[in-house]
């Protein structure tokens, strides 16, 4: 079936997921979210963030926690639980590998990624694409 | 060295211990509400922040205001939270800003809706602070747009970005302060310090990582009024760390007291933020209190400040 014009999806995302690709999403759906209350951004850097998910904020933060932590390191919008950014610091710092991830600047969340297999956009490099403005070199501050 | 983008930037360059102060809020369709309001600070500071919907209330625009502070002939620093809009409108607002004559923008995260009085409202978050100051620097650097669209003309400002040295996790603060230079950030103010043994650790870890000298500093400094704000900092705002002793000062005096007692502990945080290498100025708050903002400035001897005529750009 040709897609149309109108159809503005990229490959990842557009339906229907169906045989092995469904398997995969399946798949990781179900480990994923068994195990790290993962949201299925489709784009996982849960490695760089000492395995707690930066989805689960409910700030979406992908850099770091906010300036809100409670001083008891609970989260300024669901007090009763744990900063999921506070996690990610001290899990990171139980990792053999990886740990300095915590210092890498992510890219901004590529929301047509929603929902989709970030292990098949892992293999199709599709989670690779940043726009190109924020591919420019030459980000590094101080007055000069 | 290139041109200073802003007066603010002069002053950082400069020998100058910057003094900045937080203008407040306007609920009101008249500019004159910003007028007024920006009066008590004028000649008391070197520059005002105009925030963006603070506490996740709705207020006049930052960008109305910061214009009309510009237009007032003082310097604005326009805040932009992450919280209200997508990489559009940010793009757009920061395109827009510029356009109208601000020159100093400070980029943060933003309180959460549920803090405000709007907490049913679709709370935004297409990006976090980060990447908001990575686009700002494309902007103005690179002359695009996040998607590589060419600018018909890039924006020229220094960019600005928020710390909270107070808040968990403690070592982690430094490094996303390295992660906020890399992207762009250009000056730093923190979070409100009361406590000057964190704030210590947290420059000494800054320093650790190399990061001290690379970015001017401009340590928060709150003027309180009574003890019953220094414990609603501490238990109703997050990520504010409020010790014992300061509120057993607060309470320590009569609350006819509690005015100059505020004012006496801000100036002594002061004095002792003014010792520390890599804090190159204050970032004064208050709420609703701007003569005790004034006179913290005159009883830490920072008066008279530097002469901004003939300095600020207005675009």
């Amino acid at each position: 079936m040709r897609k149309s014009k109108l159809d503005r999806r990229p490959p990842a995302t557009a339906s229907p997921v169906t045989g092995i690709r469904n398997a995969i999403l399946q798949v990781e759906r179900v480990t994923k979210e068994t195990i790290w209350d993962c949201r299925m951004c489709g784009q996982c850097i849960l490695h760089s963030t000492g395995m707690s998910c930066p989805m689960r904020c409910p700030k979406s933060l992908r850099n770091g926690p906010c300036g809100g932590v409670l001083q008891n390191g609970n989260c300024e919008v669901l007090p009763d639980r744990p900063c999921v950014w506070v996690q990610a610091w001290h899990g990171s710092r139980r990792l053999p590998v990886w740990r300095d991830h915590m210092d890498h600047v992510q890219k901004p969340v590529d929301w047509r990624l929603q929902e989709t297999s970030s292990w098949e956009n892992l293999l199709t490099r599709r989670d690779a694409y940043a726009p190109a403005g924020w591919a420019s070199p030459g980000a590094e501050g101080g007055p000069t | 060295m290139s041109a200073p983008r802003s007066r603010l930037h002069e002053l950082l360059l400069s020998d100058e211990f910057v003094v900045t102060a937080e203008l407040p809020t306007t609920d009101s369709a008249d500019p004159r509400s910003v007028r007024e309001a920006l009066e008590p600070l004028r000649g008391h500071v070197d520059a005002v922040n105009c925030t963006d919907n603070s506490a996740a209330h709705p207020h006049l625009s930052a960008l109305a205001a910061a214009h009309l502070v510009a237009d007032a002939g003082v310097e604005p620093i326009q805040q932009f939270a992450c919280r209200d809009r997508n990489r559009l409108a940010l793009q757009a607002d920061l395109l827009g800003a510029a356009a109208l004559g601000v020159r100093n923008v400070c980029l943060m995260t933003g309180d959460d809706v549920s803090a405000g009085d709007h907490p049913e409202a679709k709370p935004i978050y297409d990006l976090d602070s980060v990447h908001l100051l990575r686009i700002a620097h494309v902007l103005r650097d690179e002359g695009t747009y996040l998607s590589g669209r060419r600018l018909e003309q890039r924006p020229d400002f220094l960019i600005g970005a928020v710390e909270n040295p107070f808040a968990p996790p403690l070592e982690f603060r430094p490094v996303r302060l390295g992660k906020k230079i890399e992207a762009g950030a250009e000056f730093i103010q923190t979070q409100i310090c009361f406590n000057m043994p964190v704030m210590r650790l947290f420059m000494a870890r800054a320093g650790d990582l190399g990061l001290l000298g690379r970015v001017p500093i401009l340590a928060g400094v709150f003027v309180l009024r009574t003890a019953k704000a220094a414990r609603y900092l501490r238990e109703e705002v997050p990520g504010i760390d409020v010790p014992n002793e300061i509120i057993a000062r607060m309470e320590s005096v009569p609350p006819e007291r509690g005015s100059e007692e505020g004012i006496a502990i801000a100036t002594e945080i002061v004095e002792q933020l003014r010792e520390l290498p890599g804090i190159r100025g204050v970032h004064l708050m208050a709420i609703r209190n701007e003569g005790a903002i004034v006179r913290v400035v005159e009883r830490a001897g920072l008066l008279p400040r530097p002469s901004p005529v003939g300095s600020v750009p207005v675009g």
